[in-house]
């Protein structure tokens, strides 16, 4: 990317300081929906990044795939699942999240003394900058077909897998009286297959 | 010393490496069955920066990182509409996105 490196240095720390604060805010803040559009922002500031790194094509598909998609269907669930409870008070919460805390301390310590250590074989080729669009084409269509081909089967059956698991048995006529189904009882209270945790036997479906 | 001509790798990698090391606290911690899915999210992402960067500084010619980039987004995508499926069927049954109750399989 032809930019000065003070520009390329700016960016690069506005950048990861958005990242990384957006990260944390992610994990850390106790509404998830604020955590949502944080995640929004994270994605944003990871496709800025990818754009300093001469990246435009991926770029763009991190703005379409992971803001346009990925986060709409996470406000999406968070939407269909909200339910404003208090949880269940845990006995050892706090010292699992300290020891969580070391363990991902040293897992980082591990990470960054790699990169740091590691003799990186620099400086590589020059980067070929704009042309990079037009290579990936060329390994799409030639070197990596059968990957991009076998990644549409795998979106085609994540997409069947999701409606298969995601959708409601719909009758469109009572099993019994033949009569066509009051549509409004589709939203019903189903039973839980499964007791609930106050340790009440789940509720005999109503006639 | 030598001056600095451009934003070391090793940048990158450290940066990477936070936002991975905060997606699997995340992952560990949530209690919410969605923020974990956002942790995962996070961890994608920040191979996705390793890839970038490598294929950046490493192999400017044949940006072959960027290939592995968008196959990662790909199967991240497939991952986050079947995740979402799984939670909302769980959602069903349970009635609960509390992660500490789905414990069926706990040992």
């Amino acid at each position: 990317m032809s930019l000065a490196l003070s520009t390329q240095l700016i960016c690069f720390l506005l950048l990861s300081g958005a990242l990384l604060l957006g990260a944390l805010g992610v994990v850390l803040l106790p509404n998830v929906v604020y955590s949502a559009f944080l995640l929004g922002g994270v994605l944003l500031s990871m496709a800025g990044l990818y754009l300093l790194l001469n990246a435009s094509f991926v770029a763009a598909a991190q703005v379409l795939v992971y803001v346009g998609a990925v986060n709409v269907l996470i406000l999406f669930a968070i939407m269909l699942v909200n339910k404003r409870q208090p949880l269940r008070p845990m006995r050892v919460l706090l010292l699992r999240r300290l020891l969580s805390v070391g363990v991902c301390l040293g897992l980082l310590a591990l990470l960054v003394q790699v990169a740091l250590t590691t003799p990186w074989d620099l400086p590589g080729p020059p980067s070929i900058g704009e042309a990079a669009i037009t290579r990936i084409g060329e390994h799409f269509f030639t070197d990596y077909l059968l990957p991009f081909e076998v990644a549409s089967v795998l979106l085609l059956m994540a997409m069947i897998g999701a409606i298969v698991l995601a959708r409601r048995d719909v009758l469109a006529r009572d099993v019994v009286t033949g009569a066509p189904a009051d549509q409004a009882l589709l939203e019903r209270q189903r039973p839980p297959l499964l007791p609930s945790q106050d340790g009440s036997s789940p509720s005999a479906p109503s006639p | 010393m030598m001056p600095i001509t451009d934003i070391p790798l090793q940048a990158y990698l450290v940066v990477a490496a936070v936002l991975f090391c905060i997606g699997v606290w995340g992952l560990i911690n949530s209690r919410n069955a969605v923020r974990v899915l956002m942790s995962i999210e996070l961890m994608l992402n920040a191979v996705n920066l390793n890839m970038m960067a490598f294929s950046s500084y490493l192999d400017g010619t044949q940006v072959r990182g960027q290939v592995f980039a968008v196959f990662i987004i790909t199967v991240a995508a497939a991952e986050a509409a079947v995740g979402l499926a799984i939670l909302l069927s769980l959602y069903r049954n349970r009635d609960t996105v509390d992660m500490e109750q789905f414990n069926l399989l706990r040992w």
